[in-house]
């Protein structure tokens, strides 16, 4: 549906009808908060949240030529995935480049399912058809964009298994990343064990008529044990704790993998692909700057993206920026990622975040930047 | 609906003004901390500076963004709600209260008479 140029979810009315406050994001009105960002926040952390994430693009490949095409044009190695699993990727430029990041499954032997950024999901969709059409082998493969008629959900949190259980019995025995094909109420579901929250989770695909009939089995089942709706704002803090990328932040069309410190999700031991001379060169030689988390260690306003990084070595040398800032509602202190140069990126350097014409120390922290000691 | 009580003046940038004598008790109103959510730092001016009407001179960061807040009339600043330092969300539990920011001595009431009454605040908030 589609209401002043902004999209909505099937999810929509169910959002106002428990008070959301909408915001617009990459063309949709999205829920950014409910109660708060802080409250959902910590609810997913000690219990469990509930998102729409129906924004999210679904392209679906079907054919024996779909393995080998997507290995093309992806950067992570489909062909260790069995049927029923799935794994982080990238899609690449030539250059190296990131089109953007996106979550790749094996439904079956040829049937394989991206999830994409709602940001990017035009881009990608064309990017990905033109490597199709200028294929100069005739490869046996349809690819459908499933966006449309699809929507999505996230349960995360430690309860999140427990909640999932009262409508799929079956989807607790699943180990992470694995994705099953779960009927409900006569519909196909997809359901995956993963999530973008740094917690045990479940992400749940669904036809757009059945979404708030499965949104409302988790209301009705989930408070008793902490579930609560969550937004935007609390998806943002909890995968930057989590230190995962988002997107327009970390990532961009001028970054690649290996900058982004995503060089775990480069699969340079395959056949060729798009972009892998630009990656091997880096991974091989260095890069100049790289993706690090930092915490804020001295009393400051919270960093926000685009405030400047600087050496704290003496030199006081500009050395980077801010892509995503903000406090942590785990830490309660300033946390973010970023860019520095690569001499300042190990974990443990001291570096130092400019604030209205102020600099301040921080920190560079693995990441998660925010573990649960359990 | 939010609170607007009807003993203030207030800015069009929602700020609320409580004048006592030749004093003005600065804080920001119940709309503006329900739009800004929960606030999580605030950054107060020093005490001493001069501010003109219209000077940006806090700002007040939530978990997601940073904002400022401007002085609705010109003054010296003579005290800050240092309290906020620690406990920055009780601007959201109480607004007109203890989540007060600062104190001016005014340059030039006269900029009183520019400032919205509540009715015509409530009108600009509630549209």
């Amino acid at each position: 549906m589609e209401k002043n140029g902004l999209k909505r979810t099937a999810l929509f009315e169910t959002h106002t009808a428990l008070d959301a406050r909408m915001v617009r994001f990459s063309g949709w009105e999205m829920p950014l908060l409910y109660s708060g960002i802080a409250q959902e926040h910590r609810a997913v952390r000690e219990a469990a949240g509930l998102f729409d994430i129906s924004h999210m693009g679904e392209f679906q490949f079907d054919g024996p030529d779909a393995l080998e095409f997507l290995n093309h044009i992806l950067s992570n190695d489909l062909a260790k995935l069995e049927p029923g699993s799935g794994q982080y990727s990238l899609l690449c430029q030539d250059n190296g480049g990131v089109i953007d990041d996106l979550y790749a499954y094996r439904l079956g032997q040829d049937r394989y399912l991206l999830i994409v950024n709602a940001s990017r999901l035009e881009v990608d969709w064309m990017w990905i058809k033109a490597q199709l059409n200028s294929s100069n082998k005739s490869l046996q493969l349809e690819m459908t964009n499933r966006s449309g008629e699809l929507s999505a959900i996230a349960l995360q949190g430690p309860k999140a298994a427990e909640i999932i259980a009262g409508v799929f019995p079956a989807a607790i025995e699943m180990q992470k990343n694995q994705i099953a094909e779960l009927d409900f109420s006569g519909a196909t579901t997809w359901v995956s064990r993963t999530g973008y929250t740094g917690e045990d989770g479940f992400e749940l695909v669904v036809p757009n008529e059945r979404v708030v009939s499965l949104w409302k089995q988790f209301m009705s089942l989930g408070p008793a044990l902490g579930l609560m709706p969550a937004g935007l704002g609390a998806r943002d803090t909890l995968r930057t704790e989590a230190g995962y990328s988002l997107y327009g932040h970390e990532l961009t069309a001028e970054t690649t993998p290996i900058e982004a410190s995503l060089g775990w999700a480069v699969a340079l031991d395959k056949p060729d692909f798009i972009g892998r001379e630009t990656l091997a060169a880096q991974k091989q030689n260095g890069v100049s700057r790289r993706c690090i988390g930092f915490k804020m260690t001295s009393k400051s306003a919270p960093p926000r993206e685009h405030y400047k990084i600087f050496a704290a070595d003496g030199t006081g040398r500009e050395i980077g920026e801010v892509t995503s800032g903000m406090q942590s509602p785990s830490l309660g202190c300033g946390i973010g990622l970023g860019y520095v140069e690569s001499a300042h990126a190990k974990s443990g350097t001291d570096i130092e975040i400019e604030i209205r014409n102020r600099r301040f120390l921080a920190q560079v922290v693995k990441r998660p930047i925010f573990r649960k000691l359990d | 609906m939010s609170d607007i009580p009807t003993d203030l003046k207030y800015a069009s940038s929602h700020e609320w003004v409580n004048v006592e004598g030749d004093t003005a008790i600065i804080g920001i109103s119940d709309h503006a901390q329900d739009e800004l959510t929960e606030l999580v730092f605030i950054e107060l001016p020093d005490i001493g500076r001069e501010l003109a009407a219209g000077d940006p001179c806090a700002v007040v960061e939530s978990v997601k963004t940073a904002s400022d807040i401007y002085a609705p009339v010109s003054g010296q600043v003579i005290e800050t709600n240092d309290a906020l330092d620690t406990e920055p969300g009780t601007v959201n539990e109480d607004p007109y209260g203890d989540g007060w920011f600062f104190k001016i001595r005014l340059a030039n009431p006269k900029e009183l008479d520019d400032l919205l009454s509540p009715d015509d605040y409530g009108e600009q908030v509630n549209v």
